[in-house]
């Protein structure tokens, strides 16, 4: 055992904190007011590596182990969730699924320019009637016969509708599930392939400066080469990104929880009533205590599910408790740390506002916690011989 | 024993019901997107008479009690959570002080356009440092010959940036303080001195004005004293109770919302081959709701029923704060996480209650203050004094 980051961690968080303070953190309201995409941050992110983070060198990537990763999206978090999921949706779910699952060709294709900020990922899952039940796809993958004579490769027809599509409309590339003739099959569609159009972007409650957007794939024309991974495939591509992704989802309510405790303890010094600053009442010291307790438990625990990422196992297990106990967290603590400042907490004019909103987010974004307990109880009871449908 | 609702009470619910649903609930979204005080509907309240809810016939209300304010209440925060809070804040603190401490005249005066709707009141005690604090209010009044010489501000004003009349609480004698020296008086804010300095941007409760109020060199009559001087403290507190209760109300209709939108969607929306009414983490979500629900509803009338027949009511008015502020908010947060991504999204109301619910755990006495409140009530009776 060792809970100590080694020296080459310490350097990256001081770096990332740099960055962030810099970059993120003046920014972050005026985005979410504007409901803008964080196009600037994303461009110098890139220059220091951060949108090729667990890449490897080769393909221009920071090669950045995952404790690490977590703890950029972390520290992005803190000042700025939406900034911190377009980054992960980016690097976690498009990024490294190609990293994991496509060719050496689709990998020279694709993952510099990702890496270098020309490109960026978006992924595209969840359909109006195929949330967290992706087996109930309707979106469809047909193959074409190869053109007799010429040689001109096939390719693939993709008809349907994709919903909630993070970073839809900012995207170069985006990775797409549909049900092929034999099962879940994933393709890379650049954003100006034929029969593709980025659609109506959601309001959303909190998390402003992420795209969400709506896909429509008409007759949208594919090559071959463009699909991830093996025919039916594409179910294990899409597993394997949101458990990443629920590790990051993870790490930054884990900063968003920490820096709500931050601001909120600080203003508890600083608020007095009843003649003394309310960090002297005792029921002000039980929240920001129990938080901490809470931000404490859920810091190991996304440092220990990154580590397990490290070590090149199975971790969908620890993402998905890691995913669920975040959200509960973040929400929790978000919520508490509105109530220590009150009306202030209330007011758009203070961030806390802006934190709570996107905090909510975590439940449902990357599968909501409904969907995580039940994977947890599925291999907990697994375990004891017996096997649970969702 | 006898929980039914009177006929009249019930009567009175289905006009409102339909009030609400025809005037109200087709605009809340708007109202919310385009930070927009619904005049219209208020002018409209007024003309049927429910702006004076419960106000004596005499002054131009209608006579149906706290009872009927409470239906009121639940009806409107059923569809609307700032019409509920512009209403809240007219009635229920603004024009309350009147009736509860106002002379003849001054309710002559005052209370018969409030209860009429023909004017709007806000109720002006928070200040920048004096929220819950109540006690540490620091705005000036000095007597000056047949007036009284206002000067200082309030902030978080419900109403406050359209209020034709404010009941404000100054301090009247500093060596005193919150025991006899701190007086209301009754603002009419076209008077020289008056101004709104500031709205405020807040998360949710959009249709709302919560405004920031100066006061300079304000020349108030003295016949606009409400209540005692230096005893300014005691209507407020009355006010504050009542309103304890109907915000409570406001949070059965929230609720109730909260529960009917969150069954019509588990009745039809499929995922794993099945309706999600099928799924046991929505039945226990289902249950637990309802079961919360109807808790708060029961104490709601209950304690209605306590002020009308004249009975003491304030601890009780202050749990119905406590717990239907957290009942409403854990309710639609509930709605909303069953509803998935559609929850989260502007385009359905969900999102907007999600907003406008926080604010029950924070305006009015936060839920730490009711606690307080509480606790001190209870240890008083076995004879210890609780300090805040």
């Amino acid at each position: 055992m060792d809970f100590t980051f080694s020296e080459e961690q310490e350097m990256f968080h001081a770096m990332f904190r740099d960055f962030s303070a810099k970059e993120v953190a003046p920014k972050a309201e005026e985005l979410d007011h504007e409901e803008q995409p964080p196009l600037d941050t994303l461009r110098k992110a890139a220059n220091q590596g951060f949108l090729g983070a667990t890449l490897p060198e080769d393909y221009l990537g920071a090669e950045l182990d995952y404790v690490s990763y977590a703890l950029l999206i972390e520290t992005l978090a803190r000042d700025c969730m939406s900034t911190a999921v377009t980054l992960a949706t980016h690097v976690s779910l498009v990024a490294m699924s190609i990293l994991e699952h496509g060719t050496d060709a689709q990998k020279e294709e694709w993952l510099p320019p990702m890496a270098a900020g020309e490109m960026i990922g978006s992924f595209a899952l969840t359909e109006p009637d195929a949330g967290s039940d992706a087996m109930a796809l309707q979106t469809r993958a047909t193959y074409l016969p190869p053109l007799t004579g010429g040689g001109q490769e096939g390719g693939m027809i993709l008809d349907g509708v994709k919903t909630w599509v993070a970073n839809g409309e900012i995207a170069g590339l985006s990775l797409v599930f549909a049900q092929g003739p034999v099962g879940v099959e994933a393709f890379l569609v650049p954003k100006d392939a034929t029969g593709l159009t980025v659609g109506y972007r959601e309001p959303t409650l909190g998390l402003r400066s992420v795209t969400f957007n709506t896909l429509y794939l008409e007759s949208c024309r594919v090559p071959e080469a463009n699909r991830l991974g093996e025919p039916g495939e594409g179910w294990t591509v899409a597993q394997r990104a949101q458990n990443r992704m629920a590790v990051a989802l993870a790490a930054a309510g884990l900063g968003v929880s920490e820096n709500t405790l931050d601001v909120a303890a600080q203003y508890a010094t600083e608020r007095v009533q009843f003649g003394v600053p309310i960090a002297k009442k005792q029921a002000i010291q039980s929240y920001i205590a129990e938080a901490m307790g809470e931000v404490e438990a859920l810091r190991y625990l996304v440092y220990h599910a990154a580590w397990l990422a490290d070590q090149g196992g199975d971790f969908s297990f620890d993402a998905s408790v890691v995913k669920a106990f975040g959200a509960r967290v973040a929400c929790s603590v978000t919520n508490r740390m509105v109530q220590v400042m009150g009306g202030y907490g209330y007011m758009e004019d203070y961030p806390m506002a802006r934190k709570y909103r996107d905090a909510r987010a975590l439940s449902i974004i990357g599968g909501p916690t409904e969907l995580h307990d039940i994977r947890v109880a599925q291999r907990i009871f697994a375990d004891l011989d017996l096997e649970i449908a969702p | 024993m006898d929980f039914t609702f009177s006929p009249e009470h019930i009567a009175l619910r289905r006009m409102i019901r339909e009030f609400a649903e025809t005037e109200i609930a087709p605009i809340a979204a708007e109202l919310d997107r385009e930070h927009r005080v619904p005049f219209e509907v208020l002018r409209k309240l007024g003309e049927i008479g429910l702006l004076g809810v419960c106000f004596p016939q005499e002054y131009g209300g209608m006579g149906a009690g706290e009872m009927g304010y409470c239906i009121l209440m639940e009806e409107l925060g059923r569809v609307c959570t700032s019409t509920g809070t512009n209403v809240g804040a007219h009635i229920g603190i603004g024009a309350m002080a009147i009736h509860l401490d106002g002379t003849p005249e001054q309710k002559e005066k005052y209370l018969t356009p409030l209860a009429r709707g023909e004017k709007i009141a806000a109720f002006g005690l928070t200040e920048s440092g004096a929220g819950s604090d109540a006690a540490s209010v620091r705005t000036r009044a000095v007597r000056e010959g047949d007036s009284w010489i206002l000067d200082g501000s309030k902030v978080f004003i419900t109403n406050g940036g359209y209020a034709d009349i404010v009941t404000v609480m100054a301090v009247t004698d500093p060596t005193l303080g919150a025991r006899g020296g701190i007086t209301a008086f009754i603002v009419e804010t076209d008077w020289e001195g008056f101004s709104v300095a500031r709205e405020e941007d807040k998360m949710g409760i959009r249709g709302t004005s919560t405004a920031e109020l100066v006061f300079e060199e304000l020349r108030v009559p003295h016949e606009n004293v409400l209540g005692k001087v230096g005893e300014g403290f005691i209507p407020f507190m009355k006010s504050l109770d009542m309103g304890r209760l109907t915000l409570g109300a406001a949070c059965v209709g929230g609720a109730q919302m909260a529960l009917e939108t969150a069954v019509r969607w588990a009745k039809t929306r499929k995922q794993f081959g099945v309706e999600l009414a099928h799924k046991q983490s929505v039945q226990w979500k289902i249950a637990n709701m309802a079961t919360e629900l109807e808790a708060l509803r029961s104490l709601v009338y209950r304690v209605a029923w306590l002020v009308d027949t004249g009975q003491p009511f304030s601890q009780l008015a202050a749990m119905c704060k406590l717990y239907g502020s957290e009942v409403a908010s854990r309710a639609i947060d509930t709605a909303l996480q069953i509803h998935g991504g559609l929850g989260f999204s502007r385009d359905f109301p969900l999102e907007r209650g999600f907003r406008d619910a926080r604010i029950g755990e924070i305006y009015e006495g936060t839920s730490e203050i009711q606690r307080i409140v509480i606790a001190s009530n209870i240890f008083r009776e076995h004879g210890v004094r609780i300090r805040p």
